[in-house]
């Protein structure tokens, strides 16, 4: 999953915050500085666990804070699945 | 002067029991009514445990007729309505029917029959453009659950104010502080309160295990519901009903009815911070809590219990904790504080009703009832949440609170109506 | 009760004939209609199709981003109205009023319908990981109130009502109520949307959705060839205001106050005891004050079904004497926007007081001798009158009714 990937998700699944540059470079920004509360993560991951036939576990999803732990955990977990 | 409003009769349909006596039975033994769910193949779903009824509407004395009428969140109101009625020993013959009103409150109202409903007509789900050939009569009520009070209201031949109260799970508090209202602005004599949800359905168990509020704990699940335990991880969903006769204190008293407990003060205030989500600090809860008593014109002092909202989410648990200290004081170190979601779950805009027939019960028994399933200390819940057992102690004043999606925080506070005001 | 006044102060109206108070206004006088054919969806299979839909609404010109994908489309007009009906009323982040002391009271009588058929669909037809963490709070009758809260950090005293059609009116009763209770301001009112295939069907089902195809015949209140009503969406938020509270935060303007209030319910059948609506307009008028010859116009519920339009002509002749007060019914442009119809009536209503003009009754043109009624019909009509009576009716007998007098 790229970040472009990524911002897709959240976009379709919260939208996105009037104030957040989100095509800026938000790598190590946290969600909650993006604009997105613990809602919008559980909307996009639950997509993302579609999307890519994977199961993320709770509280790894809740510890991932920035796009980049977020988009670790997940090719983490599709590098294993493939 | 400010008239003044009572509880003369009281209706209830918890998990685990079948009437009130039962039902205080399930509380002061600290049973708990949580089981699997039975009433559906939950095996798709994350939290497979529910709080749910065995409710025989022919048992109960309903006619087929009534049955293929009434919802089943309806019939869990009518039940309980009969039963107030009974109990508060009005002959609701004698009253001019243009003063006697209804607020009932429901979170989902009609949400069973929708999904049955929904799934004859889609096909079990395959189509969009939904069939009208197998539509229901019905369907119309249970799309505008309007038809839930107006049951209530043909009941007991209501023919003032009539409203269904929604404000999700704080229906229950809010639809009883409703009729309050109605009793002393002087727009009904007598009013019919309380609420009732069926929710233990496959689409409402969906909603919340994509928020993941409802437990997981699948494998325990007579002690899955652990508010204020330290390992507490999401709440039971559950249904219920119960249902009051509201009177105006003076009239009460001339007919000689026994009266269980004065309205002393009711409030609700929002968060206005997030759908679902709560702040850490409570202040709302507080503010509301604060609103209620200044309303019974009693000292926070003065409380002998209160009944959390105490769902068994990590952050409501907080949420609330800070709440009670925030407006009690040192009194809340000193006040036991229970839970009764821990024994029958949480039935959404239900269970504020449910809760208020347990305070006014306690007052009744002078017992306060137990939290279940309370066995690991939470630092962050640092309070005397009364665990495991009953403790029996006077009651005459109780706090009893709720806290719902939407931001609202309701309060209540309930007396012996002999206990005298600031 | 204390002596507290509750005015109006401002007005957020979302409807079929137009978007804004102002603009929903001008198309009642000019009688534009927003009836025509539902183009939702496919309602070829479905008896009827009219519908009173609003076209022209795009959430997203009105909304944050973040706001949408959470939103049924219902919300969204709850959303919309309310920012509308505060910018009117001049309040902002600096109106200088406690945020314990503002509240929200809103009625709904069909919830967030078209989210939550789609997430039933998605539950059924792929599984339960496709159902939207949003669906907990969309879905449900409390969501406009919540969400108005929260995008208006508004913590008073709050609350969501249903009574069909009549909720609307009970919402803002309550506010009234609230607001004599003590709390400043209260954004009240209603709105309804359910025009998904699903919530259609459900519509129909009530069987007293007109199935006629002409968009002028299909709903005629008080007509005699009456057959039923256009089903709307829509509907208007206002904000309700200690008349003190106003005045001193010089509020920029005061539609009208909200002198009289009551709701009642109609007795069980077969009990042979009389409907509740005289009843209702009856304590709404002694609650104000007045006697009915103070009333220059009656915002009438207007079912569109002859029996219930009878036993409304029969209520408004009993207190105001045959042919003795002008009686509307601008929903006959909208549709019923159930609770969204009593709200949006009361907007038309103060309008009325504020330009000294009634709306017609479009569409309608021959009332039965036997209903004894001053249907204004045609053209809009001069009125003199600094008082005006709102009924509204609820499926299984609501009443309520409401008494505007103008400040």
């Amino acid at each position: 999953m790229t970040l472009d990937d990524l911002r897709g998700t959240l976009i379709a699944c919260a939208g996105e915050e009037d104030s957040v540059e989100l095509s800026g470079d938000i790598l190590d920004m946290t969600f909650e500085d993006l604009g997105y509360d613990s809602l919008a993560l559980m909307e996009s991951a639950a997509k993302i666990e579609r999307d890519h036939g994977i199961s993320l576990p709770e509280e790894a999803v809740a510890e991932a804070d920035t796009p980049r732990a977020l988009l670790a955990l997940v090719n983490g977990l599709t590098a294993t699945a493939a | 002067m400010t008239r003044r409003v009572v509880i003369t009769g009281i209706g209830v349909r918890a998990p685990g029991s079948s009437g009130t006596k039962e039902f205080w039975d399930v509380l002061t033994t600290g049973r708990t009514a949580t089981r699997r769910i039975t009433f559906f193949d939950a095996s798709p779903f994350r939290s497979r445990i529910a709080g749910e009824i065995d409710f025989d509407a022919a048992a109960e004395g309903f006619t087929p007729r009534e049955t293929r009428r009434m919802d089943r969140a309806t019939q869990f109101a009518v039940a309980c309505t009969r039963d107030a009625l009974a109990d508060s020993g009005l002959d609701f013959g004698t009253l001019d029917p243009h003063r006697v009103g209804v607020a009932l409150g429901s979170a989902v109202a009609a949400a069973t029959s929708l999904e049955n409903e929904y799934l004859v007509m889609s096909d079990a789900g395959r189509d969009w453009l939904v069939d009208p050939a197998h539509l229901s009569p019905y369907m119309f009520d249970y799309l505008s659950p309007g038809v839930m009070p107006a049951e209530i209201a043909r009941e007991v031949g209501a023919e003032g104010p009539v409203t269904l109260v929604s404000d999700g799970c704080t229906s229950g508090l809010d639809a009883v502080g409703y009729g309050v209202q109605l009793i002393r602005e002087g727009s009904a004599d007598t009013v019919l309160a309380g609420a009732a949800d069926t929710p233990v359905s496959p689409i409402v168990v969906a909603c919340f295990d994509a928020i993941k509020a409802t437990t997981p704990r699948n494998d325990e699940p007579e002690t899955a519901s652990r508010p204020f335990d330290g390992t507490r991880n999401g709440f039971v969903l559950a249904e219920g009903a119960a249902m009051f006769v509201l009177e105006e204190l003076e009239a009460a008293r001339a007919r000689g009815a026994h009266i269980y407990a004065e309205v002393g003060g009711y409030a609700t205030r929002s968060n206005a911070y997030h759908m679902t989500g709560l702040k850490k600090d409570g202040r709302e809860m507080a503010e509301a809590i604060r609103a209620a008593l200044d309303e019974a014109r009693l000292d926070r002092t003065t409380i002998d219990y209160v009944n959390a909202h105490g769902s068994g989410t990590k952050q409501n648990d907080r949420h609330e904790t800070a709440a009670f200290k925030r407006s009690l004081g040192e009194h809340a170190r000193a006040v036991p504080v229970s839970s009764i979601k821990s024994m029958v779950g949480h039935s959404l805009g239900a269970i504020g009703s449910i809760e208020i027939a347990a305070s006014v019960l306690a007052i009744r028994h002078n017992v306060v009832p137990p939290t279940a399933n309370l066995r690991v200390p939470d630092p962050e819940c640092d309070l005397d949440y009364v665990p495991l057992t009953a403790r029996e102690q006077r009651v005459d004043t109780v706090l009893t609170v709720g806290s719902g999606f939407g931001g609202f925080q309701s309060a209540m506070v309930l007396h012996d109506p002999e206990v005298t005001s600031l | 009760m204390s002596s507290r006044r509750a005015v109006i102060t401002g007005l957020g109206v979302v409807a079929p004939n137009g978007l804004g108070a102002e603009e929903y206004w001008k198309a009642l006088l000019a009688g534009e209609s927003g009836i025509a054919e539902l183009s939702r969806f496919d309602t070829s299979r479905y008896s009827a199709r009219l519908a009173g839909e609003i076209r022209d609404f795009d959430g997203a010109e009105h909304l944050p981003s973040r706001l949408m994908p959470q939103t049924d489309i219902s919300t969204r007009y709850a959303l919309a109205a309310a920012d509308w009906a505060l910018a009117d009323a001049g309040i902002d982040a600096g109106a200088g009023i406690d945020d314990y002391d503002m509240g929200v009271i809103t009625s709904t009588s069909q919830g967030g319908f078209d989210f939550t058929h789609r997430e039933f669909h998605k539950l059924w037809s792929q599984g339960p990981e496709y159902v939207s963490v949003y669906e907990s709070f969309a879905w449900f009758y409390a969501v406009n109130t919540g969400q108005i809260s929260i995008r208006n950090g508004m913590r008073g005293p709050s609350a969501a009502l249903v009574g069909e059609q009549a909720g609307g009116l009970d919402a803002i009763g309550h506010a009234r109520r609230t607001v004599r209770r003590g709390t400043r301001l209260v954004l009240s009112g209603g709105v309804d949307s359910a025009f998904d295939p699903w919530g259609w069907s459900a519509q129909l089902a009530g069987g007293r959705v007109s199935t006629a195809d002409d968009p002028e015949r299909a709903y005629l209140p008080f007509d005699g060839a009456a057959c039923g009503h256009v089903p709307g969406e829509g509907g208007a938020m206002l904000v309700v205001e200690d008349a003190e509270s106003a005045r001193e935060r010089g509020a920029p303007r005061t539609y009208g106050e909200i002198a009289g209030y009551a709701a009642t319910f109609d007795p069980s059948p077969g009990t042979g005891r009389p409907p509740g609506l005289r009843r209702a307009a009856e304590l709404a008028l002694a609650d104000a004050q007045l006697t009915p010859s103070a009333i220059g116009a009656v915002f009438a519920d207007a079912a569109g079904i002859p029996a219930f339009d009878a036993a409304e002509a029969q209520a408004v002749r009993e207190i105001f004497g045959p042919y003795g007060v002008p009686v509307t019914a601008p929903k006959a442009l909208t549709g019923r926007m159930y609770a969204g119809g009593g709200p949006a009536d009361i907007a038309a209503a103060l309008f009325a007081l504020r330009d000294r003009v009634i709306p017609a009754t479009a569409h309608t043109t021959s009332v039965p001798d036997s209903y004894g009624l001053d249907l204004v019909l045609g053209e809009p009509r001069p009125v003199r009158a600094d008082a005006v009576l709102v009924l509204a009716r609820g499926r299984h007998g609501f009443n309520a009714a409401v008494v505007l007098t103008t400040v």
